[in-house]
């Protein structure tokens, strides 16, 4: 059982979690994930690790309350337990050897790309951070980010930050104005990370995407978070879950990530679990 | 006097048209008269051909004279001394290539039915449950074992009762290894997978779950941590495919996906929130056991029809003959000599077909068995709505990948030698599939014996 040490609301669809965890915290390493289960009849959930404390022994989880499993994970409080709770996950990202970064987050995506943004410029690379929300009540970690980058780039989809537009916006314009990346890393939605793909391809820079697909096992043996990367069969929970953000084949990925897309609104219009969780919260 | 009747004493079943739609047990086993009518035909005889069929040597005329004398606990005793997990094997080994092949009864009839036996002294057991299980005194040494399967199991079980204090690490949330995720409840109920589970803990076995070892714990450190050995038994890793197109549309699984779905997550019960698609035209890609339990568990979740496609014939099929038997009873049907070439989807990108190409057998190959060679412009198209490919898998790479001196052959299986199952790497001990690639659970509990008898030589002669 894994007690929940901390629970704060970053906005009304995002949560943040702090879950002891000491041996997991001792080897987490920045792109890695946990996998988690509420309960007995929860399914298996993978989540990138926003942040780790060793010393604490404790794992910090973001998540959208997007699906049914990641409403269910929000009915527990500080002092709850979550059942399963397992990493850490995937190989760790490779983040050595680079000059200038632009580190680009989209929606609950920043969770994950602030920690890179962070390594990054802990080892002294030079970071540009851009993060993208719908509009300007979604905004999370806006201190965190701008921390830890040499500039960051504030969007919204809808402009009521006022500053309007999309990450590639703000990308684009760097590179034009003569920002020399030499890597370029991208967490977000699918679409966000192939429109950043398509953008850098031409230059010819370097650029990560990190994957979240459906998975059970996690450790390579159930072969559920296949994608298709340069052709050939990948393992987004063993080969990833960063991968060249030029070879991925988006199409596919975005096909398969509603595979149970029906599932999901059979589960939400029953809802029974998470009704009797609320009457018993 | 012994039973002279050449045919084995029939396993009660559940009805074809019946279980093809529940998930509870197929056979649902012998009575006492059964079994002592059953252990009658056994004619002891001297030179015991039966015992060197199984990989573990139970003393299998011994235990089956108790049983004919209606003596189950003490044959249970016998099955134990070399057995650890007999209400598995008794449902799953393949009898029929190990004991049972060199029964004497099997020149002129069928053999004992050894496997039915075994089981039926398990499930008295366990459910009288006569003998208490003592914790064995300790040695005060202790050993790790990696992965809860049935080669984790065996070697854990093995050296607890040699008194070593063993802590097996399971990367899942629930002990088994295979035996949950991958063998469906129809075939081997989980509730007599954990009652085995229980006995060993009974005898001391600590199992913590949730430790994907190798990630979470490096090798290296269990010994830091004062294990003197560490058994490595991690089981099957990345499943195959087949390379051909359109196996990232929706509706492909692996067979590990799908049967890990129904069988560790229970997909199939509507308390639980694990999602599955319902198809109701399926093809089962392969012709191994893994393939018959995919067949037979998509005809359980409602399809209506299930198509095996295999490249060989029936003769070249791995699976054993009572799962592939007991596929055709309930339905599936199959479709030899055919290749698929192509899953087709739609503008969604699900599932609609199966292209395949019909197969004719050539001349024999590596294995000797005939290899299948395409029929020119003998193409079709199966019409489904999912493909479940069950080709085998390689083994798991964590725990190899991550440790120093741990040597793997080109396949990425762990090189250990075949008597000691010793790696490269000293005091490190593996076997089951993550040796041999994908085999069967008793050959797996067979490795996990041997590995167990070395690892208890090796910290007796480290302390002499």
């Amino acid at each position: 059982m894994f007690k929940v040490i901390e629970k704060t609301a970053l906005n009304p669809y995002m949560t943040k979690m702090v879950v002891e965890a000491p041996l997991i915290a001792k080897k987490a390493k920045p792109g890695q994930f946990i996998i988690f289960r509420v309960d007995e009849y929860g399914e298996r959930v993978p989540l990138t690790i926003a942040d780790h404390d060793a010393e604490k022994g404790t794992v910090t989880i973001i998540f959208q309350k997007v699906g049914y499993s990641t409403k269910l994970l929000d009915t527990l409080n500080e002092g709850d337990y979550l059942l399963d709770f397992v990493g850490p996950l995937g190989a760790p990202s490779e983040l050595e050897g680079y000059k200038k970064a632009a580190v680009i987050g989209g929606g609950a995506g920043c969770a994950i790309a602030y920690p890179q943004a962070k390594a990054l410029h802990d080892m002294g690379t030079s970071v540009d951070m851009i993060a993208g929300f719908r509009n300007t009540d979604l905004i999370i970690l806006e201190k965190e980010m701008s921390e830890v980058s040499d500039n960051f780039y504030l969007m919204t989809d809808d402009g009521s930050n006022g500053n309007k537009g999309f990450v590639t916006t703000a990308l684009e314009q760097n590179i034009k104005n003569g920002a020399d990346y030499d890597l370029v890393i991208a967490i977000g939605p699918v679409p966000m990370m192939r429109a950043v793909s398509e953008l850098t391809r031409p230059y010819g820079i370097k650029t990560i995407v990190s994957m979240n697909p459906i998975m059970i096992d996690g450790t390579g043996m159930c072969g559920g978070c296949r994608l298709t990367v340069g052709g050939k069969i990948k393992f987004a929970c063993v080969d990833g879950p960063d991968f060249d953000g030029h070879e991925v084949d988006y199409n596919e990925l975005m096909k398969r990530s509603i595979t149970y897309r029906n599932n999901e609104q059979t589960a939400r219009e029953r809802n029974c679990r998470l009704i009797r969780n609320a009457e018993v919260n | 006097m012994a039973n002279m009747i050449s045919n084995k004493t029939a396993m009660p079943e559940q009805a074809p048209d019946v279980r093809r739609r529940n998930f509870d047990e197929v056979a649902t086993g012998y009575t006492e008269e059964m079994a002592i009518q059953e252990a009658a035909r056994c004619l002891n005889c001297k030179n015991r051909p039966c015992v060197s069929g199984c990989p573990v040597n139970i003393a299998i005329p011994d235990f089956i004279a108790h049983m004919a004398k209606g003596e189950f606990e003490e044959a249970y005793s016998v099955i134990t001394k070399t057995s650890s997990l007999p209400a598995v094997c008794g449902r799953v080994c393949p009898q029929e290539t190990q004991c049972e092949a060199k029964c004497v009864r099997g020149i002129k009839g069928e053999s004992v039915g050894i496997g039915r036996l075994e089981r039926f002294a398990a499930d008295y057991h366990l459910k009288n449950d006569t003998a208490n299980i003592t914790k064995p005194e300790s040695n005060g040494h202790k050993v790790a074992v990696i992965g809860s399967g049935p080669s984790g199991l065996t070697c854990a079980g093995s050296l607890a009762k040699l008194g070593y204090s063993v802590t097996v690490f399971e990367a899942f949330h629930t002990a088994g290894g295979v035996l949950m995720y991958g063998i469906p409840e129809f075939r081997l109920p989980k509730a007599i997978v954990q009652k085995e589970i229980e006995g060993l803990k009974k005898l001391g076995v600590e199992i913590k779950t949730n430790m994907v070892m190798g990630k979470v714990m490096s090798v290296d450190e269990l010994f830091d941590d004062g294990y003197e050995a560490v058994f490595i038994g991690t089981g099957a890793g990345l499943p195959n495919f087949m390379g051909m197109e359109g196996e990232g549309l929706n509706g492909v699984y692996s067979a590990n996906e799908f049967l890990t779905r129904i069988n560790l997550m229970k997909a199939y019960k509507d308390e639980y929130d694990t999602p599955i698609i319902h198809p109701k035209n399926v093809a089962v890609v392969g012709g191994g056991n893994v393939a018959m339990d995919a067949s037979r568990s998509a005809l359980r979740l409602g399809a209506e029809n299930v198509y095996l496609v295999y490249r060989r014939s029936e003769e070249e099929m791995p699976a054993r003959n009572e799962e592939i038997h007991h596929a055709k009873e309930e339905g599936v049907e199959f479709r030899l000599l055919t290749n698929p070439v192509r899953v087709i989807g739609d503008e969604n990108g699900k599932v609609i077909g199966l292209e395949c190409v019909e197969m004719e057998l050539g001349e024999p190959d590596a294995s000797g068995r005939r290899s299948p060679v395409a029929k020119e412009d003998s193409n079709f198209v199966l019409d489904v709505d999912a493909v479940i490919i069950a080709i085998g898998n390689a083994p798991n790479p964590l725990v190899r990948s991550t440790t120093k001196g741990l040597e793997a052959n080109k396949k990425g299986c762990i090189i250990a030698d075949e008597n000691t199952m010793a790696t490269t790497k000293e005091g490190v001990y593996a076997g089951g599939d993550a040796v041999t690639g994908a085999a069967t659970v008793i050959k797996a509990m067979g490795a996990g014996r041997k590995a167990a008898e070395s690892i208890d030589e090796y910290i007796r002669n480290k302390n002499n």
